[in-house]
C-alpha cells in the first residue's frame, strides 16, 4: 500500500511536523513499506469481535474531589522556554 | 574489593546489613566501575553523586524515562534534553523510600521506541558481551548496565518488549510485569495501553526483591490494581507440578536462529529434570497477527501522546515566525526519525477515513490474541519460547530498515497485547553471545514465572559476566 508525497505531507501537518524535501521523500518510502506489513491486520474477518482498548477489565475508577497539594506557579513554570511573570509566553497566533 | 561484576543486591544487602560495606562505599564502587567500562559501553547518559549518602540500600540505575526530581530526564530524546522533572515518578519515589541511591539515568532508544538503543538521540550503547553488537532495546541502557556491572539492579521500561529483548540480549534478568501493577505516575508515556516499568537483575530473586518495592496501586494512576497476593521470593528449585506449554508459533517462527533454538531445547529438556510437565500448545494466529496489530496501535498512542512536546511549557523551542511556526519547527528539529515515523503513521492511521480500517481492526485482533493465549493457560502455567529470535546483531546492521529492526520484538509482542506477564532469564550461549528464554504467566501470576525462573537459572548456571571481563 503506497503512500504519496501529498498524502506524507498532509500526514505531516497534521502532525505538526516541518518536514524536509529529503524527509519526506524518505519517509513516503519506509512508510510505504510499514503500511504494507500492518496492513495484513485487513485479511481477518473479524466482524462481532469486540475491540480491545486495554487489557485489564478495569471500569470506572473513581477518586473522591478532594483538594490536594499540587505544584507551585514557579514549580509549573521551572522548565518554559520562556515564561513572563506567571505565563508561559509563546509567539503570536 | 567490590567486585560489582559478581556481586548481586542480595549479596549487596547481605553486606550492608552485616556492616560489611556502607551504601556510599558501593555508590562510590559502581562510579568507579562507571568511569573504568562506561566509556566504551555508554550505558549511562548522565551519573548521580549526590543523595549516596543518605541512601541505607542498594543502589540502583533508572532508565532516562523515568522522572527524577532535580535531575536531568530526557527519553534520550534532543526535544527533552536540559529537562529536569519538579517530581519524582511514583517508581523513583518508592526506590528512594526503600533507601535505594540514585546511580544515573540509563540510555535507551528515543521516546523508548527501538529495539537497539541506536534510536538514542546521545549515541549508542554497546553490548557488554561484544562491543561490536547493540545491546538489544529500548532499555539498553539498563541491561548493559547491569550486565558490565556497572549498576546491581535498574528498571526499564516495555511496550513491545523494550526489557525482556534486550536482557536476552544482554544475558541479565528482565520483568515485564503484568499490566497495572507498576505506576506509571511520572513516565514519558510512549503508548498508554501497553507501556509498563520492570526490573532489570542479575538474578530472579533480585528480580522478586525489586518487583516488590515498585510494584502495587497508586492513586496517582488510576490504571494500577493491588496485587492480589504479596511477592513471594523464590526458594524451590524443582518444577514439580508446573506446566509448561511451548507454543508451536512462538518457537518456530521465521528468523529463529538454530543456535537459540538449542538452547532454548536444553533449557526444556532441564525442566522436564526438574519435575515439570512439557508440552506443545498453539496460539495459531497470535504471532502471524501479532506484529502488525502492535504496529497500528502503538504509534497510534504514541501520536496522541508525543503531541504534548509543543515548545509551550518544557523542552526544546526553535522556529521563528507564528506560533504554528514555532511548533512545526520545534517538533521537527527535537523528534529523531523513528518518533517522527511512528507519529505519522499513528496519526495516519487514526485520520478520517482510516480509524475503522486499521486502529480499529487492530483493537480486534488485539481481543483474538486475548483470547487464543487464555485458551493456552486452561492447560498450562507457563508458556516457553525464545525471547529475540537472535542473538545480539552488530551495530547499524538494521539501521537503514525499520521493518528488520521491528521483527526483534516478533515474540516479545504478543503476550505484551494480551498484558500479561514476561520474564527472560539467560538460558546459554549461542556464538559466543547470551541466549534468553521467554517465560510468559497468567495475569498476576508473577510468583508463579519467579519459582520457575529461578529453579531454572539455578540448574543452567548460566553465568552472568561477560567473557571478555572474566
Amino acid at each position: 500500500m503506497a503512500i504519496s508525497r501529498d498524502e506524507v505531507l498532509h500526514v505531516a501537518r497534521l502532525a505538526r511536523l516541518a518536514l524536509s524535501e529529503e524527509e519526506l521523500a524518505r519517509f513516503s518510502e519506509q512508510l510505504s513499506a510499514i503500511l504494507d506489513a500492518v496492513g495484513k491486520v485487513a485479511e481477518l474477518d473479524l466482524s462481532g469481535v469486540e475491540p480491545t482498548a486495554h487489557p485489564l477489565d478495569l471500569v470506572n475508577v473513581w477518586a473522591e474531589d478532594e483538594p490536594k497539594p499540587s505544584l507551585s506557579v514557579d514549580e509549573a513554570l521551572a522548565n518554559a522556554p520562556d515564561r513572563d511573570g506567571d505565563s508561559f509566553r509563546v509567539p503570536a497566533a | 574489593m567490590i567486585d560489582t561484576l559478581r556481586l548481586t543486591a542480595e549479596e549487596a544487602t547481605g553486606m550492608l546489613e552485616r556492616g560489611d560495606v556502607t551504601a556510599a562505599e558501593l555508590h562510590r564502587a559502581y562510579l568507579d566501575a562507571v568511569a573504568d567500562r562506561d566509556p566504551e559501553i555508554h550505558a549511562y547518559l548522565r551519573t548521580v553523586e549526590e543523595g549516596a549518602d543518605e541512601a541505607v540500600g542498594v543502589p540502583i540505575a533508572l532508565k532516562d524515562l523515568i522522572s527524577t526530581k532535580g535531575v536531568e530526564t530526557t527519553a534520550a530524546s534532543k526535544i527533552l534534553a536540559g529537562y529536569r522533572p519538579v517530581y519524582d515518578a511514583t517508581v523513583a519515589e518508592r526506590c528512594k523510600q526503600a533507601g535505594l541511591g540514585l546511580l544515573g539515568k540509563t540510555n535507551m532508544d528515543e521516546f523508548a521506541m527501538g529495539s537497539s538503543t541506536e534510536n538514542s538521540a546521545f549515541g549508542p550503547t554497546r553490548n557488554p558481551w561484544d562491543p561490536t553488537r547493540v545491546p538489544g532495546g529500548s532499555s539498553g541502557g539498563s541491561t548493559a548496565a547491569v550486565a558490565a556491572g556497572l549498576a546491581p539492579w535498574a528498571l526499564g521500561s516495555d511496550t513491545g518488549g523494550s526489557i525482556k529483548q534486550p536482557a536476552a540480549l544482554c544475558g541479565v534478568v528482565g520483568l515485564r510485569p503484568t499490566y497495572g501493577t507498576v505506576s506509571r505516575y511520572g513516565i514519558v508515556a510512549f503508548a498508554s495501553s501497553l507501556d509498563q516499568i520492570g526490573p532489570v537483575t542479575k538474578t530472579v530473586r533480585d528480580c522478586a526483591r525489586l518487583y516488590e518495592i515498585i510494584a502495587g496501586r497508586d492513586p496517582a494512576d488510576s490504571t494500577t490494581v493491588e496485587l492480589p497476593e504479596p511477592v513471594q521470593l523464590p526458594e524451590a528449585e524443582d518444577l514439580k507440578g508446573l506446566r509448561i506449554g511451548v507454543p508451536k508459533e512462538l518457537n518456530e517462527a521465521d528468523g529463529i536462529e538454530p543456535g537459540v533454538n538449542e538452547q532454548v531445547q536444553k533449557a526444556l529438556d532441564l525442566a522436564r529434570e526438574l519435575g515439570a510437565e512439557v508440552g506443545e500448545c498453539r496460539l495459531p494466529r497470535s504471532v502471524e497477527f501479532g506484529l502488525p496489530c502492535y504496529y497500528l496501535i502503538a504509534p497510534s498512542e504514541a501520536s496522541s501522546n508525543l503531541a504534548r512536546y509543543d515548545g509551550v511549557r518544557y523542552g526544546l523551542r526553535t522556529g521563528n515566525g507564528d506560533v504554528r511556526a514555532m511548533y512545526d519547527h520545534t517538533r521537527n528539529d527535537g523528534f529523531g526519525d523513528e518518533p517522527k515515523r511512528r507519529i505519522m503513521l499513528g496519526t495516519y492511521a487514526l485520520s478520517a477515513g482510516y480509524y475503522e480500517a486499521f486502529y480499529g481492526q487492530a483493537q480486534k485482533v488485539r481481543t483474538m490474541i486475548r483470547d487464543e493465549h487464555t485458551a493456552a493457560f486452561e492447560q498450562f502455567d507457563v508458556l516457553v519460547s525464545p525471547t529475540s529470535p537472535t542473538v545480539a546483531f552488530e551495530l547499524g546492521a538494521r539501521t537503514d530498515n525499520p521493518l528488520a529492526m521491528y521483527a526483534a520484538d516478533l515474540l516479545t509482542i504478543p503476550s505484551n497485547l494480551a498484558g500479561l506477564p514476561g520474564l527472560s532469564i539467560p538460558c546459554g550461549l549461542s556464538e559466543g553471545l547470551p541466549v534468553g528464554l521467554q517465560l510468559i504467566g497468567r495475569q498476576f501470576s508473577e510468583n508463579v514465572l519467579f519459582r520457575a525462573g529461578h529453579a531454572l537459572e539455578r540448574a543452567l548456571e548460566f553465568d552472568f559476566v561477560p567473557e571478555r571481563y572474566r
